[in-house]
């Protein structure tokens, strides 16, 4: 992780008064440049970073089981091969999100216990179930793009080290999602039941997609401070319409209907229209009560208890060796 | 940076497939490549032989996936994975090759999931259940050793195509073994629990070890690899003997063909079906 200073954005070496240093902070923040690990900071805005850096790399580590299940069944070795990667990727992309909040001190054995623990959160989306080999390219063309939706603008984000990771995530998301439609065409190119499939995976994941943009803005308490902090750049509402935008013309070309009898082009806004998401189911996931909270929770906590082991094999290994070669 | 500018880009073109993931790409592998089996070559043996190798791997790299989300560091996540990618993009080319070999042209898919259990060539060290992590990691240890030394002695294979595939094998070979390697000394060396559990792993895996000798001869070489990580780890060498059942002759244990069902369930309730 860089931790390179943009010298303008670097506090003074000698000491300042707390509301210099909050000048200097704003100043940053409105001339569009980036906080850096060792800048100066005000605790609300590291405290808000990390729960939102934690509960996107927590999401990514979640997000492996949904998908994950199908890799020893997917029916062809190309297409197990790139779903390997894929979850792989999505491995590799928690192990920079922790990385950039570590930058703001956070630990990342601490922000697993807070995941186990039900004390953080992650994205609701990755409580419902996978049910087909359609699900693995509907995920990949929805979960994906709502994520790239939300993501790239964070390619922005005012802290540094949160922005530069999102960028190398946004080029891997995008690339899934291409996948997964890929191999959606691929299906619907195939037989009746291939095309019953994806429709069906169509059908069970439009909706808990559409949540993945939060609550609407009026229920979204949270949103404006960190809009004015930089750290999120566009309304949760604002994200949705351009998931919804994007997304119409792909299911037009694929063959497969969007489960919304609403959903229709407005020509005046320029901008579809569509029906609003069940904010009560989003609220119970989000509570824990979704299909499939418990399972997701109870692997990821018996993969790291089980693994206790060897983290403190791994631990006291490095001690003796430590203790036999004495830095010189 | 204009955001605007970033989200076009992120559409635009991915000329740079092939570093995502080895095989995942849009091309035929063997694009390009003569695949003329030259005289003097037996293509029934090569064809055999490149079954056995792809047999190997996919089921290694079957057992592999199952340690994805259950893994115990994100670390262990991501290499685990990278050693299965790498064993089944193998596996893909080995079958390829077998079906240009043996003249059926089959595809890797028909290899991999139209075969039944005593069609299956592997040995049967590949397709036991995982166990623990100490397991897992002799097993690798003993499995990548043995697959580094014999693709040493394949990259000058009289086949082109056999060759140019242990060629690319070594190096992803000589990583897995290096991995293992260090991890079992970890374990080895580690705490009382870590210890006794690979004495333990490396008990149960050496009435395993021999069935690997029986077929190409490269024991003194994997010996001494065995030793040497024992030695450093502070663990006795496997008491291997002859094996009594060979998987190279199609005679596995009962964990085989449950790991094959799974892996053929979809492909095989849609036989029409394209992927």
């Amino acid at each position: 992780m860089t931790t390179t200073h943009h010298a303008e954005a670097s506090p003074p070496e000698s000491p300042e008064s707390p509301e210099t240093l909050q000048e200097h902070f704003d100043a940053t923040i409105a001339r569009d440049q980036r906080i850096e690990p060792r800048d100066w900071m005000p605790d609300g805005y590291r405290k808000t970073l990390v729960r939102q850096i934690a509960q996107h790399a927590h999401s990514e580590i979640i997000g492996m089981q949904p998908e994950g299940e199908w890799i020893s069944r997917a029916p062809s070795l190309r297409r197990k091969a790139i779903l390997f990667a894929k979850v792989q990727d999505e491995a590799g992309h928690g192990l920079y999100l922790y990385s950039a909040a570590e930058t703001l001190g956070a630990d990342r054995a601490d922000l697993t216990d807070r995941l186990i623990e039900g004390r953080q959160k992650y994205s609701s989306i990755f409580n419902y179930p996978t049910l087909s080999f359609a699900d693995v390219g509907v995920i990949g063309w929805f979960v994906d793009g709502a994520a790239i939706c939300n993501q790239v603008p964070l390619c922005r984000s005012s802290y540094g080290p949160y922005a530069r990771a999102m960028v190398r995530i946004c080029k891997e998301e995008s690339f899934h999602q291409r996948q997964g439609y890929e191999l959606l065409m691929t299906m619907m190119r195939g037989t009746d039941a291939q095309r019953e499939m994806v429709q069906d995976a169509v059908d069970r994941w439009w909706w808990p997609s559409l949540m993945m943009f939060g609550p609407p803005d009026d229920a979204s308490p949270n949103s404006a401070q960190s809009m004015a902090w930089k750290i999120k750049r566009h309304s949760n509402d604002e994200l949705r319409q351009r998931f919804v935008d994007m997304t119409v013309p792909q299911a037009d070309k694929l063959g497969v209907t969007l489960p919304d009898p609403e959903l229709k082009w407005n020509a005046e806004r320029g901008r579809h229209d569509f029906g609003t998401p069940d904010w009560d189911e989003l609220m119970r996931v989000i509570k824990g009560d979704g299909p499939c909270n418990d399972q997701r929770m109870e692997r990821r906590r018996s993969a790291h208890e089980e693994g206790a082991w060897v983290r403190e094999a791994a631990t006291a290994h490095a001690a003796k060796r430590a203790r036999k070669e004495p830095a010189a | 940076m204009s955001e605007d500018h970033v989200y076009l880009t992120l559409a635009e073109g991915h000329e740079d497939d092939a570093r995502w993931a080895y095989g995942t790409g849009f091309e035929d592998p063997l694009h390009g490549v003569d695949t003329t089996v030259p005289e003097g070559v037996d293509a029934s043996e090569l064809a055999a032989s490149c079954v056995a190798l792809a047999d190997d791997a996919l089921v290694s790299a079957q057992r592999l996936a199952e340690w994805i989300t259950r893994a115990p560091e994100l670390e262990e996540e991501v290499a685990l994975a990278n050693i299965g990618l790498d064993l089944l993009g193998q596996a893909r080319l080995l079958y390829s090759r077998a079906g240009q070999a043996d003249g059926t042209g089959r595809d890797e898919d028909a290899y991999a999931y139209f075969r039944d259990a005593d069609d299956f060539r592997n040995v049967r060290l590949a397709e036991l259940p995982n166990g623990d992590f100490a397991f897992s990691i002799v097993r690798l240890l003993v499995l990548s050793s043995w697959r580094l030394a014999h693709f040493e002695r394949l990259v000058s294979h009289p086949d082109p195509v056999l060759a140019a595939v242990a060629a690319k094998g070594v190096k992803e070979l000589a990583y897995h073994r290096q991995y293992a390697a260090e991890w079992a000394v970890r374990l080895g060396d580690g705490t009382e629990e870590s210890h006794r559990r690979m004495r333990k792993a490396i008990e149960q895996i050496a009435p395993y070890i021999g069935e690997l000798f029986t077929a190409y001869d490269v024991r003194a070489e994997v010996v001494a690899v065995l030793r040497q990580v024992t030695e450093e780890a502070g663990l006795p060498m496997p008491a291997y003997r002859p094996s009594a059942g060979c998987g190279r002759d199609g005679e596995h244990t009962e964990h085989l063909a449950p790991l094959l069902a799974e892996l053929q369930s979809v492909a095989r309730a849609h036989p029409e079906a394209t992927w």
